[in-house]
C-alpha cells in the first residue's frame, strides 16, 4: 500500500492541463516590478535608488533582520522608482520598478548548462551561500530557506524531506522541472543534505506523476542517501505537517515547529534553486510557473523571471478568454484570487489559474446540515463546524479551545460541505482574531 | 463593469457535493424497501406512504412560507421527503390517513421546523411523529395486518408480528410461543407482518451499501448497533434460549434495521466525530435490547434512537476527532 498521511484528506480532480508542456523561457518583460517582500518575515531592504543601473542578478535589497531574504534583481536596466504596487494578496506593498535594457548578466553568474555535481564547501558556507541568493521555500510558503536550514540547537535534524508531491490541481511546475532537471534536483538534494548534516534524504512525490517517480528513482540510485518515496494521491499532502506523518509517520505536536519531529522539508523547486545558487553562483530571479484554466487557449510551464507581469504570460498562453471570471495566483485550493493581471510574479508564484465565470461562482450558503464531512476530511483532526458556528458567534475563546490555531487553511472543509458553507472564511477569521488574542496576552 | 474580476478566498473549487445529493440519496436508498412493502402490504403501504410524504412535504412548505416567511423552497431539498417516507415505514399499513396527517404535522412542525428546519431539530422528526402517535393512538399503531392482502387498506385482516410474539413469549402469555415465528428467509427477505418499511431485510441492507457506496453515510453507526445488539441478545440467548431469541432473529426483525441503517445516521441527530458515532450506536443497540427484552413495549428501536439523540449534544462535547499530532505527544 502507498504512503499517505494519516488523518483526512480530499481528493479534488486533478485537471493538470499544462502536464507535458516543456518549460518554456518567457520573454523578458519591457518594465519589471520586484516586490520587497516577497517572503515570510520583514520586507527586504533597498540597497538602490532611483536612475542607478543594475545588471541580471544584482543584489536589489538585504535580507532585513533574521527571518527575510535577500532580492535580486531579474533583469538588466535601470531603477525607475521605489514605489508600491498591488500584489497577488490585493494590497499595495513596497516595490522596484526597473526600466529593462538589454539582458546583461553578473560576471560572476555561471550561465554553461554544463552539470556541476562536487561541491566541496562546508555546511556554514552552504547556508551563507543559499542565504546570499535569497532563496526562500518554492512550494508557495515562501519562508527563507537558510532559517530552515538553521534549527535551534535544542534540535536535531535527522533527515531530509523533499516536497514534490504538488497535491494543488492543475499546477505542474514541480512536475515539469523534475522531468527536465532530475540531476540538477538530485545535485541540489545532496547540498541541502551536506547543509543540515544528514545522510537521508526522502523525496515524497505523488502516484500521479508515475514518469517522475520512475525518473527520480532512476538518477536517485546514483546518489548516496536519497530515496524516492511514491504517495497516494490525496490533498493536502503536500502540507509540511502532512508530509512528514505521510513519509516518516511522525506527526508535528500542535504548536510545536517541524524540526520537533527530526524533518527538515524543502521543495523540490527550492532544491533546484539551491544547486543553482551553490554551484553555478545564480540567485533566485527565475522561478518555474505553471500558467492554466480551462478556457485557456495553451495551458503552459514557463521559466519567467521574478517580477514579470502576470498579463504577459497569460498573454503567451494565447490571452484572457472572454468568458474569465476570476484569476487565480497559485492553485485552486490554496491560491489566492487576483484583482488585476498587472500584479508582478514573485518567488513563491508557482502558478497562475484562469477559471471562467461558471466555476469562479461558489455556491449558494445552506443550513448546516450536519452531516460532520468536513470533520471527517481535516487533516489537523478539527471540527470545521464548530470552528465555523463559534466564529459566526464571535465565541474566540472558545475557538481557541477548540484547537483553531491548528488549522493549516487547506480548504478541505469548505471544498466538501454539500451546504457550500464558507467554513475556512471562518476558520480564518477566527485565526486572526485568536492569533490577536494570543499576541495581546504575551504582551502583558 | 461586466468584466470585474470576482474576488475571493480560497478554495475556489468545490467537491460538487450537496444537500440535495445526500438527501435524494437516502431516498434511492429506500426504494427497494418501498418495492418489497408494495409486494407484502400492496394498496395500503402505497396509500400510506404517499399520504405521508404529501403531508410531509405540504407542512414544510406551509410552515416554511407563512410561519417562518422563508420562500417555502426548502421543501425541494429532499428533506422533508425522507421524513415523509421514514415516518410511513414506521406506521402499519392499515392507518387511516387522518392519523398520518397528524403524524407528519407533529414530525414536521414540531419535530423540525419549531427548531427552525433542517439542520437544527434535535431529534429525528419521523421517529418523533412516530413516537407521538405512538403514545396518542397505541391500538391503531400496534394492529398489524397479515401478510399478502394487496387490495385491503383499513379493511386488512391483522394479525401478530413477530416482535409481539417475541414478547408474548418473554412475558409468558398464554397463546404464544417461539414456533409461531416465520422462519429466518422469510424474516429476511420481508414476509411478514410488522410497519410497512420494515419489514425486509434484504432490501434495507441493499440501501445500506448503496448509502456506504455513495459516501452518504459511514459504516460507524449502523456497525456499531448491529455488533452491540448481536453480542448483547446472544449473550441472552445463551442465558435462555426457551424465551429469547437468537441473535441474528433478533437483528433481522421488527425496525432495528430500518432504524440502524436510516434513522441512527440521520445527519443531524446523530454525532460528528467517528468515536461518538461509534458510543451513539453502541447505546442505541443497548437501549433497544433491553426495552425488547425487559420493557413494556415489543419494540425499541424508536425509543433508543430519541434516548440516545438527547445525548448527541453531550456526545459531541466530549468525543473530539482524533487530532493531528495526540499521537506524537504521547511518545
Amino acid at each position: 500500500m502507498l504512503k499517505t498521511f494519516s488523518i483526512g484528506g480530499v481528493h479534488p480532480q486533478e485537471n493538470k492541463l499544462s502536464a507535458h508542456q516543456p518549460i518554456v523561457a518567457a520573454d523578458v518583460p519591457a518594465k519589471a516590478i520586484i516586490l520587497l517582500g516577497q517572503h515570510i518575515g520583514a520586507p527586504a531592504k533597498p540597497i538602490v535608488a532611483k536612475g542607478d543601473m543594475v545588471k541580471v542578478g544584482t543584489k536589489i535589497a538585504d535580507a532585513n533582520g533574521f527571518v527575510s531574504a535577500a532580492i535580486h534583481s531579474s533583469v538588466s536596466g535601470k531603477i525607475a522608482k521605489i514605489d508600491s504596487v498591488i500584489d497577488a494578496s490585493g494590497y499595495a506593498k513596497p516595490a522596484i520598478f526597473i526600466d529593462v535594457e538589454g539582458d546583461e548578466w553578473e560576471e560572476s553568474i555561471d550561465r554553461d548548462t554544463t552539470l556541476i555535481k562536487e561541491c566541496s564547501l562546508s555546511s556554514e558556507e552552504i547556508v551563507k551561500k543559499i542565504a546570499d541568493a535569497g532563496i526562500v521555500g518554492l512550494g508557495g510558503a515562501c519562508f527563507p530557506t537558510q532559517v530552515k536550514l538553521c534549527p535551534p540547537p535544542s534540535f536535531t535534524a535527522e533527515c531530509l524531506i523533499i516536497n514534490a508531491v504538488e497535491c494543488e490541481p492543475y499546477l505542474t511546475a514541480d512536475h515539469q522541472l523534475m522531468l527536465e532537471r532530475a540531476e540538477e534536483i538530485m545535485v541540489g538534494v545532496s547540498i541541502l543534505m551536506k547543509a543540515i548534516k544528514v545522510n537521508k534524504a526522502f523525496i515524497g512525490i505523488e502516484n500521479n506523476k508515475p514518469d517522475a517517480i520512475e525518473l527520480m528513482t532512476k538518477v536517485a540510485s546514483t546518489y548516496a542517501g536519497i530515496s524516492v518515496v511514491p504517495l497516494k494521491v490525496k490533498y493536502p499532502q503536500g502540507g509540511e505537517k502532512q508530509l512528514i506523518d505521510a513519509i516518516i509517520a511522525r506527526q508535528v505536536p500542535s504548536g510545536a515547529l517541524p524540526i520537533a519531529t527530526g524533518a527538515v522539508v524543502q521543495n523540490v523547486g527550492t532544491a533546484f534553486a539551491v544547486y543553482e545558487a551553490v554551484q553555478k553562483n545564480k540567485p533566485l530571479l527565475e522561478r518555474v510557473i505553471t500558467v492554466t484554466g480551462k478556457s485557456l487557449q495553451k495551458p503552459s510551464n514557463f521559466m519567467a523571471r521574478i517580477g514579470t507581469p502576470m498579463s504577459q504570460l497569460i498573454d503567451a498562453c494565447g490571452g484572457l478568454p472572454e468568458d474569465t471570471g476570476k484569476i487565480i495566483g497559485g492553485g485552486p485550493m490554496m491560491g489566492k484570487a487576483l484583482v488585476n493581471t498587472d500584479v508582478p510574479t514573485a518567488k513563491g508564484s508557482s502558478g497562475i489559474l484562469i477559471m471562467n465565470k461558471k466555476e469562479a461562482k461558489r455556491g449558494e450558503e445552506r443550513n448546516c446540515i450536519r452531516c460532520s464531512k468536513c470533520v471527517s476530511v481535516c487533516p489537523m483532526g478539527l471540527e470545521p463546524f464548530l470552528l465555523g458556528a463559534l466564529a459566526e458567534n464571535k465565541d474566540f475563546e472558545r475557538m481557541e479551545k477548540e484547537r483553531i490555531m491548528d488549522c493549516i487553511e487547506c480548504g478541505s472543509c469548505q471544498f466538501t460541505c454539500p451546504a457550500y458553507r464558507p467554513l475556512l472564511d471562518y476558520c480564518r477569521l477566527g485565526k486572526s482574531k485568536v492569533g490577536a488574542m494570543i499576541r495581546a496576552r504575551q504582551a502583558k | 463593469m461586466d468584466n470585474k474580476l470576482l474576488v475571493s478566498l480560497s478554495p475556489h473549487v468545490h467537491s460538487g457535493d450537496s444537500v440535495e445529493k445526500n438527501m435524494y440519496g437516502v431516498l434511492i436508498a429506500l426504494l427497494p424497501a418501498f418495492v418489497v412493502s408494495l409486494i407484502y402490504f400492496g394498496l395500503g403501504a402505497l396509500i400510506v406512504t404517499l399520504t405521508s410524504v404529501v403531508a410531509c412535504l405540504f407542512f414544510e412548505w406551509a410552515i416554511a412560507r407563512f410561519i417562518m416567511k422563508h420562500s417555502g423552497n426548502s421543501i425541494l431539498d429532499g428533506s422533508a421527503a425522507i421524513t415523509g417516507v421514514l415516518l410511513a415505514f414506521n406506521l402499519p399499513s392499515n392507518l387511516p390517513v387522518w392519523i398520518i396527517v397528524i403524524g407528519a404535522l407533529f414530525a414536521i412542525g414540531v419535530g423540525k421546523m419549531s427548531f427552525g428546519g433542517l439542520g437544527n431539530n434535535p431529534f429525528n422528526p419521523a421517529l418523533a411523529g412516530r413516537v407521538f402517535l405512538l403514545l396518542s393512538f397505541p391500538v391503531q399503531m400496534t394492529t398489524w395486518p397479515k401478510v399478502g392482502q394487496l387490495s385491503s387498506y383499513i379493511d386488512a385482516e391483522t394479525a401478530a408480528t413477530p416482535l409481539s410474539i417475541m414478547k408474548g413469549v418473554i412475558k409468558g402469555a398464554p397463546g404464544y410461543s417461539l414456533d409461531q415465528l416465520p422462519d429466518s428467509f422469510n424474516l429476511f427477505i420481508g414476509n411478514n407482518g410488522g410497519c410497512i418499511g420494515e419489514v425486509s431485510a434484504a432490501a434495507l441492507l441493499i440501501g445500506l451499501v448503496y448509502m456506504l457506496m455513495k459516501k452518504i453515510i459511514t459504516w460507524h453507526v449502523p456497525v456499531s448497533i448491529l455488533v452491540t445488539v448481536f453480542v448483547f441478545s446472544g449473550i441472552m440467548y445463551l442465558v435462555n434460549p426457551q424465551i429469547y431469541v437468537s441473535p441474528v432473529i433478533q437483528l433481522i426483525s421488527g425496525g432495528l434495521l430500518l432504524g440502524a441503517i436510516f434513522m441512527a445516521t440521520d445527519y443531524v441527530t446523530s454525532p460528528m466525530s467517528h468515536k461518538g458515532m461509534l458510543i451513539y450506536g453502541v447505546c442505541i443497540g443497548l437501549l433497544t435490547v433491553i426495552i425488547r427484552l425487559f420493557g413494556a413495549y415489543p419494540e425499541g428501536m424508536s425509543f433508543a434512537i430519541l434516548i440516545m439523540n438527547a445525548f448527541t449534544p453531550l456526545i459531541n462535547t466530549y468525543c473530539k476527532p482524533k487530532r493531528f499530532g495526540e499521537v506524537a505527544k504521547k511518545k
